[in-house]
């Protein structure tokens, strides 16, 4: 494999409030290989989210190194990143494709390109047919299909995900754990997907990174050898229960 | 229009005319004096003086609401606006403004007599003191409403303030801005008919005071009447904007 397309070395956040300072990432390091999936898990108040912005570009660190990008994959801070958050965020007043639209516009891209990129991306994640109508005639998990879409229409390099399918009941958020992988084959980028469900940490991952909270500090970093595609009936595997178990051990629930 | 709407306009019709009905009912078998309540009829007759000029006296009255209202409109988003764009301009003006609403703006009626004379002006003026500071308050408020994932989405494609401006913030807070102006439709009707009462020459609440000494109030209902009536024909114009820019599922009711 050549150069990581993410690389973290001793990455270390400090928040300081009324003269209390409070560590919300120590010494995180790990890289990225391009294509991959890489779940950061964890409870809350372990950093996961903090590191996903400092990724973004959206919050500073104090010390250590954060590169995106190689020679053979340069990255544009502005142009290859695409977020989705745990609430779709769609805008009500805006039709779905129109909400997909929205990076396009804010980039300034052509919009007659864009505009059939956007319905060849509703297809993609499942939403062909509903380009025109507004988000509360769609349900939850069609809401956060059209903000994946809306992640991809500027074909950024890197999808930062923060808790996507948290909001969503279990049985849909199974279903859009299949989807994603699906998206995710098809659409060949790499993504950063922060989650606290364990099972959905391994389920998606090539790659599973743990972080423990007080102090928060990265506990773990392992490969997940589950072949893809990957299927609903892996999760009753040997293998699979040895992963979470794994986890499960290094958050102290075992 | 589907058949439980049609049915839910015929009910609203129906419960109108009832009201009219009772009225007139009312007025006829229990012997109610004319200068106590006249009957629809004799309110409907008081059109046919022309000693009364009332067609005059609804351009006027019109005017004042309307007048007043639109400058309330364009001032009250204009403020808010500049509130969200400057703010330590809201935090030094916004506390004054809410000082200033405490004052009960009738009581200003004299004083603007005094300072501006009395006629349309002064009425436009009440009218808009009136109705000006629902209108900065909701549509300060609904610009203060984004979502701060919304506003990291913009950040991480280096969007700027304007885009932010324009493609989030407005026409997000388009329903707090109508909930303001159609709390506002309604205040802007009972200003201009106090600045009328205080002091004026023409317009229908002048007409009130004028027909009140001679008792004629049949006269008087029929000026009810037709105030209501242009403010509701106001609250329906705002309404039907409302419709046409708002999106169904992000209106405030």
């Amino acid at each position: 494999m050549g150069e990581p397309f993410i690389h973290l070395a001793g990455v270390t956040k400090v928040y300081r409030s009324r003269g209390a300072e409070f560590l919300a990432i120590s010494e995180a390091s790990f890289d990225v290989e391009p294509g991959e999936l890489v779940s950061l898990v964890g409870p809350s108040g372990c950093g996961k989210t903090t590191l996903l912005k400092i990724l973004a570009g959206l919050h500073s660190h104090e010390s250590g190194e954060v590169r995106i990008g190689s020679p053979s994959q340069p990255f544009d801070p502005s142009r290859d990143i695409g977020m989705v958050f745990q609430q779709p965020l769609l805008l009500k007043w805006r039709r779905i494709i129109d909400n997909v639209l929205l990076p396009a516009e804010i980039l300034g891209l052509p919009m007659d390109a864009s505009r059939s990129r956007a319905r060849d991306l509703l297809a993609l994640v499942g939403l062909a047919g509903h380009e025109e109508k507004y988000p509360y005639e769609l349900s939850g998990g069609m809401q956060q299909r059209a903000s994946i879409a809306r992640a991809l229409i500027h074909d950024p390099k890197l999808i930062l995900m923060d808790e996507p399918f948290g909001a969503l009941d279990a049985l849909t958020r199974e279903k859009m754990n299949l989807e994603l992988l699906r998206i995710w084959q098809e659409a060949q980028k790499t993504i950063v997907f922060v989650t606290h469900g364990i099972t959905e940490a391994v389920f998606l991952g090539t790659r599973v990174i743990v972080f423990t909270a007080g102090p928060a500090r990265m506990a773990d970093n392992f490969k997940v050898e589950l072949p893809h595609p990957r299927t609903l009936d892996m999760k009753t595997h040997e293998k699979f229960g040895d992963y979470t178990r794994r986890i499960y051990k290094l958050l102290g629930m075992e | 229009m589907t058949g439980t709407q049609l049915q839910r306009y015929s009910l609203a019709v129906l419960s109108h005319l009832a009201l009219v009905a009772v009225w007139h009912f009312f007025v006829v078998y229990g012997n109610v004096p004319k200068f106590v309540m006249p009957s629809p009829y004799a309110t409907l007759h008081a059109l046919l003086v022309p000693n009364y000029r009332w067609l005059e006296n609804i351009y006027v009255t019109s005017i004042e609401i309307f007048g007043g209202y639109i400058l309330a409109v364009v001032v009250g988003i204009g403020v808010a606006l500049l509130f969200s764009w400057f703010r330590w301009l809201e935090l030094i003006v916004m506390p004054l403004l809410v000082s200033l609403n405490m004052i009960p703006k009738v009581a200003l009626g004299p004083l603007i007599i005094v300072w501006f004379k009395y006629g349309i002006g002064p009425n436009i003026m009440m009218a808009f003191a009136i109705c000006f500071f629902p209108i900065v308050l909701t549509t300060a408020r609904g610009l203060r409403e984004v979502e701060p994932d919304l506003l990291d989405l913009v950040r991480t494609l280096k969007g700027s303030r304007w885009q932010v401006f324009t493609k989030i913030q407005l026409p997000g807070a388009l329903p707090y801005i109508f909930s303001g102006m159609k709390v506002a439709a309604i205040l802007a009707v009972a200003g201009a008919i106090v600045g009328e009462f205080l002091g004026s020459d023409r317009g229908l609440g002048y007409l009130m005071l004028q027909v009140q000494v001679t008792l004629d109030t049949a006269a008087m209902f029929m000026a009810v009447i037709l105030i209501t009536l242009i403010g509701g024909i106001l609250y329906l114009m705002v309404l039907g904007l409302e419709r046409l820019l708002v999106v169904s599922d992000a209106r405030l009711s």
